[in-house]
C-alpha cells in the first residue's frame, strides 16, 4: 500500500484538474455518495462530533496492526471530505497517522472547511483520528 | 421614486466578484453593506477630526463631541423618542441587551421572579436573561410559535402571574420575518404593569420604528444592520426606567465624582456610557441614518416586499420547497429547505456560484428544535438587492438542487 504522502498526492493531482470551484465541488459530492453510510449502530451520541452546521459520526477499529475508520455526516459535502480523509487515513498504523500534518485539504484548497468557526465538525474529526492513533498505540503497542 | 441603480452605484462592495463571479449578496439579516457616503465619514473623521469627547477643551475635542452627540439626536428623532437622553450607545444589540439584563435585574429581579421570551428570539434576546435568571434564582418562561412562525399570541396573559417583572421579544424574526404585534404585547403587559424590552435589530431599516407610539420600555438595535458600520448600536430606554437602574459598566465618562470615600454617577444618558466611545462608528452612524432618510424608509420597506413577493413567486415553483416563517406580516427574510438536501450542502454550493446567503440556525437553536430541522437557508434582502439578482439566484437554486438531490 502506498505511503499516506503517496495518498495525499493523489488526491491533490485529481483536484488539479478542476479549475472551477463548482467543478471542484461536484467531485466532492460524488465522492459524498459514493461514501458508505455508517451502520446505524454507530450513529449515536457516542460517536457524534458536534458541529454547529453538519453533524460527523466516526467510528474506529484496530485490527493487525492497523486502524480502520468509518465516518458518516448529515451533509453531503461533508460526506465527501470524510472520504477524502477516509482515502489517507484509513488502514494506517497508530505511528503513521500520530506523524501525518493533515495539511493536503489545504492544497486542495479546503482549507475554509477546516476553520473553528466552520464548525462542521471536520476539524474536530481530524483531532479525533489522531486521538484515536494515539489510544490505540497505548493500548496495544506500548508494553 | 427611489433609482435603484443610483442606489446600487453607492455601494463599492457590490462591483466586487467572488470565485470570478459578480457579488450576490443575500445575507443582510447578518450585516448590511455600507454607502459611500459612511465609508467616507469613518474614514473621513481619522483624517480630519478625530478626538476624544466629552471632556476636552481644545477645537478638536469640542468638534468631535458635537458630531457624537449631533448623532444622537438624529437617533431619537429617527426612532422618534422623547430625550436624547433616553438614547444610550453601546456596541450593539448583543451588547444593549445584555446592558438592560444586567442593569434591570440588579435593580428588579429576585428569587422566584419570571422573565417572559418568546421561542423565536435570537440567542442575544434569550442568553443574557438566562444568565441574568441563574444568577437572581428567577425562570425563564417561553410564549411559543405557530407552525406559520406567528407568535401564540393567546397564550401570553396565561403565561403572565404576579411573579413576571418583564417581558423580551424581538420586533421582527431573523430567521422566520415574521413582524411581531409587539404593541398589543406591550399594552397588555403595561396593564399588568409589566415592562418590555424589544429586540429591534431586524427591524430598524425595513420598518418604520417610533418607541413613544409603541410605548415600549427598552429598544435596542445595531447600526451594522441599517448601513452603519459595525460596533456601534443604540439602546433606548424610558427614562424613569433607566434612572432607577445602576451602571453596566464602571470607568471614565460614566462618573461624576470619583474618590475612594465614594463615587456618583454621572446622569443620563453617560451613565451607561462608561469608557471611550467609537466615536468614528457613530458619526459614520449619522450619515447611514441620513441614507435612510434621503430615500425614506417606507420607499425601502416598499421596495424589499416587491422584491421578497417576486422571490417567493419564482421559489414556491421549486418542488419539494418547504418555507419557514409565512406570516402576512414580514419582512423580506426567506427561510426555506429543499426536500432533504441539508442546508450546509445548499449554502456551500450557492456560494460557488458567488450567492451569498446564510445556512444553519442563525443564532435561533430554539427555532430548529422547533422545526425539528438541523438549520435553513435564509436569504434577506436590502435596498440594493434587484430582481435580476433574484433571477439568477433561483435558476442558481434549481442548478444546486440538481446536484445535491
Amino acid at each position: 500500500m502506498s505511503t499516506i504522502q503517496e495518498s495525499e498526492q493523489t488526491l491533490i493531482k485529481a483536484f488539479e484538474i478542476f479549475d472551477d470551484w463548482l467543478d471542484k465541488y461536484n467531485y466532492i459530492i460524488e465522492l459524498g455518495k459514493e461514501l458508505e453510510p455508517i451502520d446505524e449502530t454507530y450513529r449515536k451520541e457516542e460517536f457524534l462530533i458536534q458541529g454547529c452546521q453538519s453533524q460527523v459520526w466516526l467510528q474506529a477499529e484496530y485490527k493487525e496492526g492497523l486502524i480502520y475508520f468509518k465516518a458518516d455526516s448529515d451533509a453531503i459535502i461533508t460526506k465527501g471530505i470524510i472520504n477524502l480523509l477516509l482515502k489517507v487515513f484509513s488502514g494506517r498504523t497508530p505511528d503513521e497517522i500520530i506523524n501525518a500534518d493533515m495539511s493536503y485539504l489545504d492544497k486542495i484548497g479546503l482549507k475554509e472547511h477546516l476553520s473553528p468557526t466552520r464548525s462542521n465538525g471536520l476539524l474536530s474529526m481530524m483531532k479525533q483520528i489522531k486521538l484515536y492513533a494515539l489510544a490505540f498505540k497505548t493500548k496495544y503497542q506500548n508494553s | 421614486m427611489m433609482n435603484i441603480q443610483t442606489i446600487r452605484a453607492e455601494f463599492p462592495i457590490l462591483d466586487r466578484t467572488v470565485y470570478n463571479k459578480p457579488l450576490i449578496y443575500f445575507d443582510n439579516a447578518a450585516t448590511t453593506q455600507k454607502p459611500k457616503s459612511v465609508i467616507e465619514a469613518l474614514t473621513g473623521y481619522y483624517q480630519s477630526e478625530n478626538s476624544n469627547v466629552h471632556r476636552g477643551v481644545h477645537y478638536l475635542s469640542q468638534k468631535a463631541t458635537d458630531a457624537f452627540e449631533h448623532c444622537r439626536e438624529q437617533i431619537r428623532e429617527f426612532i422618534h423618542a422623547a430625550h436624547s437622553r433616553e438614547i444610550i450607545f453601546t456596541r450593539g444589540t448583543t451588547e444593549g441587551i445584555n446592558l438592560v439584563a444586567s442593569s434591570f435585574s440588579k435593580a428588579f429581579l429576585s428569587q422566584g421572579d419570571e422573565i417572559i421570551v418568546s421561542e423565536m428570539e435570537h440567542h442575544s434576546n434569550l442568553v443574557p436573561w438566562q444568565m441574568a435568571c441563574q444568577d437572581k434564582g428567577a425562570f425563564v418562561k417561553v410564549l411559543t410559535f405557530d407552525e406559520n412562525g406567528i407568535l401564540n399570541l393567546d397564550d401570553l396573559d396565561s403565561l403572565i402571574t404576579d411573579k413576571t417583572k418583564l417581558i423580551a421579544v424581538n420586533h421582527v424574526s431573523n430567521t422566520l420575518g415574521t413582524i411581531n404585534p409587539i404593541k398589543e404585547i406591550i399594552a397588555r403587559a403595561h396593564h399588568y404593569h409589566i415592562p418590555v424590552l424589544i429586540d429591534g435589530a431586524q427591524a430598524i431599516s425595513h420598518i418604520v420604528v417610533d418607541v413613544q407610539d409603541l410605548d415600549c420600555d427598552f429598544y435596542c438595535f445595531s447600526g451594522h444592520k441599517m448601513y452603519a458600520p459595525m460596533g456601534v448600536g443604540v439602546v433606548y430606554g424610558k427614562e424613569k426606567l433607566l434612572n432607577q437602574m445602576p451602571p453596566y459598566q464602571g470607568g471614565g465618562e460614566m462618573i461624576k465624582n470619583v474618590s475612594f470615600k465614594g463615587t456618583t454617577y454621572n446622569e443620563l444618558p453617560f451613565k451607561f456610557e462608561a469608557g471611550t466611545p467609537s466615536v468614528g462608528d457613530v458619526v459614520a452612524f449619522e450619515e447611514a441614518v441620513n441614507f435612510i432618510k434621503r430615500i425614506g424608509i417606507r420607499q425601502i420597506a416598499d421596495y424589499e416586499m416587491q422584491l421578497y413577493r417576486y422571490a417567493m413567486a419564482k421559489m414556491s415553483c421549486i418542488p419539494q420547497i418547504r418555507f419557514f416563517g409565512m406570516s402576512e406580516h414580514k419582512v423580506a427574510i426567506i427561510s426555506f429547505l429543499v426536500g432533504k438536501i441539508h442546508p450546509y450542502d445548499m449554502g456551500m454550493i450557492l456560494d460557488k456560484m458567488g450567492i451569498a446567503v446564510r445556512t444553519g440556525h442563525h443564532c435561533t437553536q430554539p427555532i430548529m428544535e422547533h422545526f425539528g430541522i438541523p438549520g435553513t437557508v435564509r436569504v434577506s434582502f436590502a435596498v440594493y438587492n434587484t430582481e435580476e439578482e433574484i433571477d439568477y439566484f433561483v435558476e442558481s437554486l434549481k442548478k444546486a438542487v440538481d446536484i445535491l438531490k
